[in-house]
């Protein structure tokens, strides 16, 4: 396992803590970047792989305007009443390279995440990077999650299906 | 300073790709166990048990301390074992979803595929 690699084999999803604010996720997926960006920017595409059908947490909505200064709202939940939205703006959308968007649904210390698709002989090298303000919004996030560790532990496998 | 903690989070992330390593760190988030109760509570036998103890020790994610006859496992001291846990947790969310993003990237594979065909 090398987490410093940053061109994992076909497949492999590799996490790195870039820096003190910065976690980095990399795969490679078998097809040119066009085709994977268009699977992230088109909504009826994204949403069949953001939050997987098989998990039983249904996206409400999905609404995505994937341009640059273009807004996103995604709503999770069983109905209106139990629900929890994402909602940010694009900065920075270049097809079929990158994407670059603020979470607000977090306030101040949210992370901005920029997603780039690079081709490497016909493939497709992904490179997710959450940004922090400042070290301590990222140990937040990161500790702010394990403080209550013990319970989440238990329900591993039911939190990774709440996609969180 | 980060290479030296990625370094040790790497390591982290190989102790944490066993279901039950995850398991242990659960147990001994409620407590400190010994080789023996782990072992019972996981009915592994003792040996089995303490490779993977020795694993999470490696890592840094578990201190030992044998007294006696007993060797007592706890969390390691500076939370490493959280981190680790919760970017493990990150990953495999990640991972989901990107085997998720796979089906839909082959399904337009093929669709391409096709229309050029025709």
């Amino acid at each position: 396992m090398d987490g410093h690699n940053d061109a994992p084999e076909t497949g492999r999803t590799v996490v790195t803590r870039k820096s003190d604010r910065e976690l980095v996720v990399t795969r490679i997926f078998d097809a040119p970047p066009r085709i994977v960006f268009e699977a992230w920017s088109r909504a009826e595409l994204f949403r069949r792989w953001w939050v997987p059908e098989t998990l039983g947490v249904p996206l409400r909505a999905c609404e995505m305007d994937v341009r640059t200064g273009g807004a996103y709202r995604l709503e999770f939940g069983l109905d209106a009443a139990n629900s929890m939205a994402f909602f940010g703006r694009y900065l920075e959308v270049t097809p079929p390279s990158r994407i670059v968007w603020t979470n607000e649904e977090s306030g101040d210390d949210a992370a901005l995440t920029t997603v780039t698709f690079e081709e490497r002989d016909g493939q497709t090298l992904l490179t997710l990077s959450e940004l922090y303000p400042s070290k301590e919004a990222c140990d937040e996030a990161i500790q702010g999650s394990a403080a209550g560790l013990p319970e989440q532990f238990n329900q591993l496998d039911a939190l990774l299906a709440a996609g969180f | 300073m980060v290479q030296y903690v990625a370094a040790r989070l790497d390591a982290s992330f190989s102790a944490l790709a066993d279901a039950t390593r995850r398991g242990v760190l659960e147990e001994l988030e409620r407590g400190e166990a010994s080789i023996t109760e782990l072992a019972n509570r996981f009915q592994m036998t003792l040996t089995g048990m303490k490779k993977h103890v020795a694993v999470l020790e490696e890592a840094g994610l578990v201190k030992t301390e044998k007294v006696g006859r007993v060797r007592t496992c706890r969390l390691g001291a500076d939370g490493l074992a959280a981190e680790a846990a919760w970017i493990e947790r990150y990953r495999r969310r990640w991972a989901l979803r990107f085997d998720e993003l796979d089906k839909v990237v082959e399904d337009l594979k093929r669709e391409e595929e096709a229309n050029g065909r025709t």
